[in-house]
């Protein structure tokens, strides 16, 4: 039996560890460890309501927008007006949103995840005449290799030529994902922490000039995302074919649906949205999503016992560092007691278990390219393809949603603070089903609950011993060299986990 | 044979924000930053981040602390993210040390001490920001007073901002390779380089003209000043009306919302409420702030 522990687990967002013991070269046992505490929901209390449009977005510099959005849903609720804000509003919203999450998606699979597959040092060997890829070679004859040296060895599979054509691919993308962020910034200000999305609507007044910005800033998203993003995440499946059976994990997905496409209901939970509000198991088979059913439990977090166990609507937020038994400052989320998954792998779940006929397309020519059944979902390369997909899906509809704007119509509503009431908004940030909830009392904030996409994913044990999701995804799983782990990071980044968001 | 100056950088109580915002960074790009000479004979090595490293746990932790042993006087150390140091420092904790968690109040230490230079980078780092925000439930110092607490006297920059611009920090960095570390009248009261923090976003405002001739915005949409929906232009020092966001897109008040005075020490307990009108404040008149002094900002 040995351990191996690993702090920081980097190219993530934030400050995770996971601790594993191995036993005859298998994972017996895995914790995951949240290692920043702030308390931003204690930061909110007190405060004007409308502020915490502002500060929750300073949960996190990665999925701001996703804050942004989630906590606008949550304080139009609990000012009454969900089902008043304009049709233009609703969606400028989306398209602020939606292009957020698409560069988020380029971002995580070629700077976080590729240097896991990726061997850059084969640029040495280009002989070709790509400026790019010639100055990378310059860098490495320098020999000054950081970021890049050191790392896990042995695993490298692809050849030379297609790590070069990835490494071009990864400077292409950084390119691609800051025009990504040129479209949030168009419509709403500046990003990170965009200022745009507000209760009661957007800030900005659209004109045509700035759709057609938008639009040609997103033709280079999609042309990168259908021919390099897409086939990249399918050639190294293909190579890497091993990881589409490494690291299933729980198997249970849940999705709180995004993209509103009607703005006159003011149910959340069921309103027709782009994604499907959904929850789906191994089956494939659709679920109904009752947002009533969930509760963050915290015996293995550090926070006091007695606040355990509590629908989000009326958690609380009480740190207690070094608790008995204790081992992370992520609650644990669960939904009917038992451990879902959260991501863009339940966004593109939950709409194929629906029968959504161009997400069902888009999965199975996927899966027919790789000879591999639905089951491969559940998987490393699974989660990668899931965010590929979504983000096409997603950039897809941008483009439909962009000409629905109509300059000089109303894109905003007025609303009185009401001095006492309850609000919710969920949306699906880029990694995942994310909540926000609150209480408002003599028209201040009296309670605020978030509830994140990495909360879920990365959660500890919950009240009844069960390991969260990336834990279970870790366990059972055959480590080749325990100097090199090399599983347990692929298993972990295939989350895409944001720590700042899960403890906030 | 190009200089190497090797970049280490720490992420403290933070959202990485102030990492994205660097990403987004137009010219140079990113790949210039990392890969590139930035300036002819000149390159970044940069160490150790943890966002964007290849390496993960002891690997990473050995490219950092071995920085600071080989590299002593000789390297940058950025960080973003305030300090806490309620409940002995453990709400903020990177890496191991013979089996216990080392906290970023000690990494701090550790490597400001022998750095050439500390840069602050965004407002949490700079000034304690949103962490810092009361009740400060992990007790969030800013990193001056960490390093003042702790005696540390390297030269300190702080590039606040929520998140700062890209420029913001490239350009102080270029600023050191170039011509060294900045001067004392390079920096105003707060440690800020007056090169992009010397005027008040009110000053150089395109609806400036608006609030003069006293049209005010009334709700979101309205045309108008928007100093009544909450705008902390008027006490805010930034260039971001001139020098624009996401690569000269837009910027903040261009979207039709108030600038929420993110640059400023205040931020946010002295900025908010965020969409209420600025009280008993002392409103600039045209020109106080082009006087090139940190004394005459007054």
């Amino acid at each position: 039996m040995s351990k191996i522990v690993i702090d920081p687990i980097t190219r993530i967002e934030g400050h995770l560890k996971v601790e594993t013991t191995v036993e005859d070269g298998v994972v017996k046992d895995a914790r995951s460890t949240g290692n920043l505490f702030r308390g931003l929901e204690l930061i909110l209390g007190g405060r004007d309501p409308r502020d915490a449009q502002v500060i929750t977005q300073r949960i996190c510099g990665v999925c701001p927008q996703s804050h942004g959005m989630a906590a606008a849903l949550n304080l139009d609720s609990a000012f009454g007006i969900s089902d008043k804000i304009p049709d233009n509003a609703r969606i400028i919203r989306n398209l602020i949103q939606g292009a957020h999450v698409v560069q988020d998606h380029i971002l995580h699979f070629y700077h976080l995840a590729a240097l896991d597959y990726v061997d850059v040092t084969d640029v040495a060997k280009y002989e070709g005449g790509d400026a790019a890829l010639n100055s990378v070679k310059d860098f490495i004859v320098r020999g000054e290799l950081g970021p890049f040296v050191p790392r896990y060895e042995g695993d490298y599979r692809l050849p030379p030529e297609i790590n070069q054509m990835a490494s071009a691919h990864y400077i292409e993308a950084l390119e691609i994902r800051r025009v990504g962020h040129e479209m949030v910034s168009l419509l709403s200000g500046k990003i990170p922490h965009s200022v745009g999305i507000v209760p009661g609507g957007v800030t900005i007044t659209p004109t045509v000039d700035m759709i057609t910005a938008f639009l040609w800033k997103l033709r280079r998203l999609q042309e990168f995302i259908n021919n390099t993003y897409i086939p990249d995440v399918l050639a190294v499946a293909g190579v890497y074919s091993d990881y589409c059976e490494i690291g299933s994990g729980c198997r249970n997905l849940l999705s709180y649906g995004g993209y509103d496409l009607e703005g006159n209901s003011p149910d959340y939970t069921t309103r027709k949205r782009l994604f499907s509000q959904g929850v789906v198991s191994s089956d494939l088979k659709p679920g109904k999503l009752d947002i009533s059913r969930i509760n963050e439990n915290v015996m293995y977090s550090w926070y006091e016992n007695s606040s355990t166990g509590r629908h989000p609507s009326e958690g609380e937020t009480r740190p207690q560092y070094g608790k008995d038994d204790a081992y992370s400052w992520v609650k644990a989320p669960r939904y009917d007691g038992k451990v879902y998954e959260v991501g863009p792998l339940a966004r593109v779940a939950v709409n194929y278990a629906n029968g959504d006929p161009e997400m069902k397309k888009l999965v199975e020519s996927s899966l027919a390219q790789l000879k591999a059944p639905p089951s491969a979902l559940f998987s490393v390369m699974g989660r990668h393809l899931a965010r590929a997909l979504s983000a096409k899906f997603t950039a897809d509809n941008l483009e439909k949603w962009l000409l629905e704007i109509k300059p000089g119509e109303p894109t905003y509503v007025e609303y009185e603070i009401p001095d006492e009431a309850r609000g919710f908004g969920i949306v699906e940030a880029a990694r995942g089903a994310l909540g926000h909830w609150i209480e408002i009392k003599g028209q201040k904030i009296a309670n605020y609950q978030c509830v994140v996409p990495t909360t879920w994913n990365a959660s500890p044990r919950d009240d009844s011993g069960n390991p969260g999701p990336i834990e279970q995804a870790i366990m059972g799983t055959k480590i080749r060299d325990k100097d090199n782990p090399f599983e347990i990071v692929r298993i972990v980044r295939s989350f895409d986990p944001c720590l700042a968001c899960a403890i906030h | 044979m190009a200089k190497e100056i090797p970049l280490v950088w720490l992420a403290a109580s933070g959202c990485t924000g102030c990492s994205v915002s660097l990403l987004n960074t137009a010219s140079p790009t990113i790949k210039n930053l990392l890969v590139d000479e930035v300036i002819p004979g000149v390159h970044i090595n940069l160490r150790f981040h943890q966002t964007i490293m290849a390496a993960s746990g002891s690997l990473a932790i050995e490219a950092l602390e071995s920085t600071a042993e080989d590299k002593k006087g000789a390297y940058i150390l950025a960080v973003d993210g305030a300090i806490p140091v309620g409940d002995h420092a453990n709400y903020c904790v990177m890496g191991e040390r013979d089996g216990k968690p080392v906290t970023m109040e000690t990494r701090l230490e550790e490597l400001a001490r022998d750095a050439l230079a500390v840069l602050a980078v965004g407002t949490c780092a700079s000034f304690g920001g949103i962490p810092a925000g009361a009740p400060n439930p992990s007790n969030c110092k800013p990193v001056r007073e960490v390093l003042d607490a702790k005696g540390i006297k390297t030269p300190l920059v702080n590039i606040p901002g929520c998140p700062p611009h890209p420029d913001w920090f490239v350009g102080t960095v270029a600023g050191i390779l170039l011509n060294g570390l900045p001067a004392a009248d390079d920096l105003d009261d707060n440690l800020r380089p007056l090169a992009y923090y010397g005027k008040l976003i009110h000053e150089n405002c395109p609806r400036r003209a608006y609030f003069d001739e006293g049209k005010f915005a009334k709700k979101f949409g309205d045309e108008g000043c928007l100093y009544e929906l909450g705008c902390k232009g008027p006490i805010t020092y930034a260039d971001c009306p001139t020098r624009r966001w996401n690569n000269g897109t837009n910027w903040v008040i261009g979207a039709g919302a108030p600038c929420n005075g993110c640059t400023q020490p205040e931020f946010i307990d002295g900025t908010s409420p965020f969409y209420e009108k600025l009280q008993d404040v002392d409103l600039p008149v045209i020109g106080a702030c082009w006087l090139p002094g940190k004394e005459d900002k007054q």
